[in-house]
């Protein structure tokens, strides 16, 4: 039987993947051991995790799948309010462990329902109206999760879209989201170790999926979704297991971002329009379809501002230069061309880059 | 026994052209059948109807015996019909390997768990697709370009690759839309004794589109000629190309 | 009925501000077919030019409008050159678009370096602008009046350069078929060059118009309007302007209404809901073109 290198080479290529998210790790707590880390970073621990998480979701709709998504921001309030909102009705119940397994897992999974539900009607549109689409629900999401009001007393729980006043509760009843203060006092389960493995799991499900039959499949209709139906590939299915799945990622990691939060607000700086748009330019600088290169462009995109602290006032200046340039220079089929021809790994299949 | 494709009374209209006109045709198992005519002449909008590409405003379409007519592009491959495009239309990003394991997808199942933990049942099948995907590919030759990204391909090799893609899918009927377009004379020899090869040993029929009358001449044991949408003349090859009215469409456009 | 009338209005004269910006938005995907995410921010430029030429140097109003047309126009023809022109021909689409956006963090991260994050009172603009018109008990305000009239004039001033000159024609032709385009003479680089100056210029235009109606100048003024303005551009159908107009002028008054009549606080979801179901009852937009994929 015939040798066909390119299985063995992805399957290399996937366990440097994963090794290198386990060497990040390791390296990080060396450095943490010996006290080499600040604590400014050390606060970024979390963040860095829950931004390359989401990219490893994003990667999946935008690189693998092929639509454009600008709501991806969207899946993960509602994955860090569904989880936030769990674990303060059980805050005092139940022991820390189970109770922050089953808020990522709830945070997973209305996120999940959300993605499915959307994906019903949304994916029959293509290109830059999805785009548009989803950046709408997106908005619509951070909107509501603003006027929400949720309180719980003797008798049970309140909902309302108006304020306090109209839950209507007993004087001893407490708020769990109230409004555009959002959930303050979501207990503070998160740490690097937890959001490092949901990293690594959310990585290779990934990786895993997209070596397999139906990764294949998903693959197919981003590369001509006419010969895709001509040779029998279920099209909305797989367009909805791509969008569903990268949802349920895309919760987990909210309800991880959640749980490092003292107080958990719907604010445009944190889930609006411009931080989907930050997940989709950790995709594109990763090379679009990679999600090595995703990953690896989350945490070099958040650590660029650290590193430029001392700048102080011009380090988003410098931060959006840099981003503009990257852009320029990998992406330009010039200067593309070049970097191939100087430093460019040889092998025979330049496009297959992008294709993994 | 009823034949293996039935067309009666077939036709489209886009706007005011109607672009394929009270078509027939009728193909038994095991024919390797042509339809030629000129350029425009409505060839591939033929295949995109029996595809289920585009509806039709009129006509039934039996696929033995069943009536397939309006059924999606997806449904249609299930009842066996598989094609190649004219405009070849890879999954170009993919490898050869990879573009054929797709045409497989339907013939082979595993769970998406069994994906993900890597189940046993993950690798089994897939070491049955690859032996599977290799053996359609080593009926053109294609098998030690396995690895490479189809986009990378030839253009020749590219073609074939397309007819490999859909015979995965183990049609009872293959559409092939000008197969030979673009290949030099000794590819399209090549291709000639690959056609009769997969028709021999894979128990396929074949209905092909063509301009190259010696690939058309050489394979094809019965012919329809359209023009204008309509049906010039039909029947066996020999008889169909010495047809002066045949030769005037041609000639005479 | 009055109050209703007052919305009504209200409604247009910010969804005319909309609708200039989505003309901005769609000529350029219409050409250059992309999304330029930094318009919104150009007009934000546009206003802080007006504000420092009129407040700063204290010259004439008419001096300050004019220098933030022709700043925004430079300032357009300038980004395309540097940061999107490397781009035209890249594999992916995304690329520019991402871009685009690092244009947009500059543009943003420049005005508050010079201008810093403390939002400017921007009054001075429009001297009449806070005047009220009453016609019987019907009371609207004069910048209301004046954004109406004057995106009228510029839509009605864009369609007659764009059906009756050579280069508006050339713009035509590029946005159907660049390739073609260039086959027949026509230079694609000057006319997309000309499309950001264009667009940009009415980004110009709308930044006064916003900061006069909305006297608030901060380096993210532009952020919101230029993705509202993109909304109202896709509900019109991207790439028509007589498209984005109405998909403009429509949010414009879909957002005051929903405001006034169902909840303030959830205007931007009733926005962006009718945006989805106009979207998922006519795909392309209200007015855009079905553009069926050849097999």
């Amino acid at each position: 039987m015939k040798q066909v290198k390119s299985i063995s080479r992805t399957s290399r290529d996937n366990i440097g993947t994963v090794l290198m998210i386990v060497a990040i790790y390791v390296l990080v707590q060396i450095l943490n051991g010996a006290g080499l880390i600040n604590n400014q970073m050390r606060g970024l621990l979390v963040p860095l995790c829950v931004y390359a998480t989401m990219a490893v979701s994003l990667n999946l709709v935008v690189g693998i799948l092929g639509e454009l998504s600008l709501g991806h921001a969207g899946f993960m309030c509602v994955g860090a309010f569904a989880s936030s909102f769990f674990s303060k009705l059980f805050a005092e119940t139940m022991p820390v462990f189970p109770r922050f397994l089953l808020a990522i897992l709830i945070g997973g999974i209305v996120a999940g329902i959300f993605g499915f539900l959307i994906g019903i009607p949304v994916l029959r549109l293509n290109g830059d109206y999805l785009a548009i689409v989803t950046l709408a629900f997106g908005e619509i999401i951070k909107n509501i999760m603003n006027v929400l009001y949720v309180g719980r007393d003797a008798n049970g729980l309140h909902f309302s879209i108006k304020d306090q006043m109209a839950l209507g509760m007993l004087p001893d009843g407490e708020m769990i989201i109230n409004g555009p203060q959002g959930i303050s006092g979501t207990p503070n389960d998160s740490n690097f170790t937890i959001g490092f493995l949901i990293l690594l799991v959310a990585t290779v499900i990934v990786l895993n999926l997209i070596n397999s039959r139906e990764g294949r499949a998903i693959m197919s209709i981003r590369d001509n979704h006419i010969a895709a139906g001509s040779v029998g590939i279920p099209i909305t299915k797989y367009k909805m297991l791509a969008f569903t799945m990268s949802a349920v990622i895309a919760g987990c990691a909210g309800a991880l971002y959640s749980h490092n939060l003292a107080s958990l607000m719907a604010t445009p700086a944190r889930f609006g329009y411009n931080m989907s748009i930050l997940f989709l330019v950790f995709v594109v600088l990763g090379g679009i379809g990679s999600t090595r290169g995703s990953i690896i462009a989350a945490i070099v995109l958040t650590l660029i501002p650290e590193l430029l602290r001392f700048m102080n006032d011009y380090r988003m200046l410098i931060y959006s230069i840099v981003l503009i340039v990257m852009m320029i220079v990998n992406w330009n089929p010039k200067s593309r061309a070049w970097i191939q021809a100087h430093f460019g790994r040889k092998k025979n299949n330049e496009a297959g880059k992008e294709g993994r | 026994m009823a034949a293996l494709l039935e067309i009666n009374n077939l036709s489209i209209q886009f706007g005011g052209l109607r672009a394929v006109d009270d078509f027939h045709l009728t193909i038994e198992k095991g024919d390797l059948y042509g339809l030629i005519g000129p350029n425009g002449a409505g060839k591939t909008t033929v295949f995109n109807l029996l595809t289920g590409e585009y509806k039709p405003n009129e006509g039934v379409i039996r696929l033995e015996d069943r009536d397939i007519t309006g059924l999606s592009t997806i449904e249609i491959n299930k009842a066996g019909i598989a094609r190649t495009f004219q405009n070849i239309r890879l999954f170009k990003q993919l490898t050869v390997l990879d573009n054929v394991k797709i045409g497989l997808h339907n013939q082979y199942e595993y769970s998406t768990a069994a994906a993900i933990l890597r189940l046993p049942s993950y690798f089994k099948t897939e070491k049955q697709m690859n032996e599977k995907a290799l053996e359609l590919l080593s009926v053109f030759n294609l098998e030690d370009e396995a690895d490479t990204i189809s986009a990378n391909l030839p253009y020749g090799k590219q073609r074939k690759l397309e007819i490999a893609r859909a015979m995965a899918t183990n049609p009872k009927l293959l559409l092939l839309d000008e197969p030979a377009a673009g290949m030099n004379p000794n590819e399209t020899q090549e291709l000639m004794d690959d056609i009769k090869y997969v028709r021999e040993n894979f128990d396929m029929t074949i209905l092909l589109i063509e301009h190259d009358m010696k690939l058309v001449a050489g394979i094809c044991e019965k012919l329809t000629v359209l023009n204008f949408g309509r049906i010039l003349t039909e029947g066996e090859t020999k008889t169909v190309l010495a047809d002066p009215e045949v030769i005037k469409a041609y000639l005479g456009g | 009925m009055i109050s209703f009338l007052t919305s009504l209005i209200n409604g247009l004269s910010l969804g005319s501000i909309y609708a200039i910006i989505a003309i901005g938005y769609t000529m350029v995907y219409g050409i250059a077919k992309m999304l330029n995410f930094a318009h919104g921010d150009v007009i934000m430029v546009g206003a802080y030019v007006a504000f420092s030429v009129i407040t700063t140097l204290t010259l004439p109003t008419g001096v300050g409008i004019l220098a933030s047309i022709v700043g925004c126009m430079l300032l357009g023809m300038t980004i395309e050159k540097v940061a999107y022109k490397p781009l035209r021909h890249a594999t992916s689409s995304l690329a520019v678009l991402i871009t685009a956006i690092g244009v947009s963090y500059f543009l943003q991260n420049m005005a508050l370096l010079i201008f810093g994050s403390n939002p400017k009172m921007f009054t001075s603009i429009v001297p009449f602008a806070w005047q009220r018109i009453q016609i019987g008990d019907f009371m609207i305000q004069t910048i209301s009046v004046i954004c109406i009239i004057v995106s009228i004039v510029l839509v009605a001033l864009l369609q007659t350069f764009i059906n009756k000159t050579r280069p508006g024609q050339a713009m035509l032709a590029c946005a159907q078929d660049r390739g073609a385009a260039s086959l027949m003479g026509i230079s694609v680089d000057k006319t997309i060059s000309l499309t950001f100056a264009i667009g940009s210029a009415m980004a110009g235009i709308a930044g006064v118009l916003l900061c006069s109606a909305y006297p608030t100048l901060s380096p993210y003024t532009g952020s919101m309007p230029g993705i509202k303005a993109f909304v109202a551009a896709v509900f019109g159908g991207i790439g028509s302007i007589p498209g984005a107009m109405i998909g403009g002028l429509l949010l414009g008054i879909i957002e005051i209404l929903g405001k006034t009549y169902i909840s303030s606080q959830l205007s931007d979801a009733i926005v962006f809901s009718v945006l989805i179901i106009v979207l998922l009852v006519k795909p392309t937009g209200l007015m855009g073109k079905v553009i069926q994929e050849k097999v």
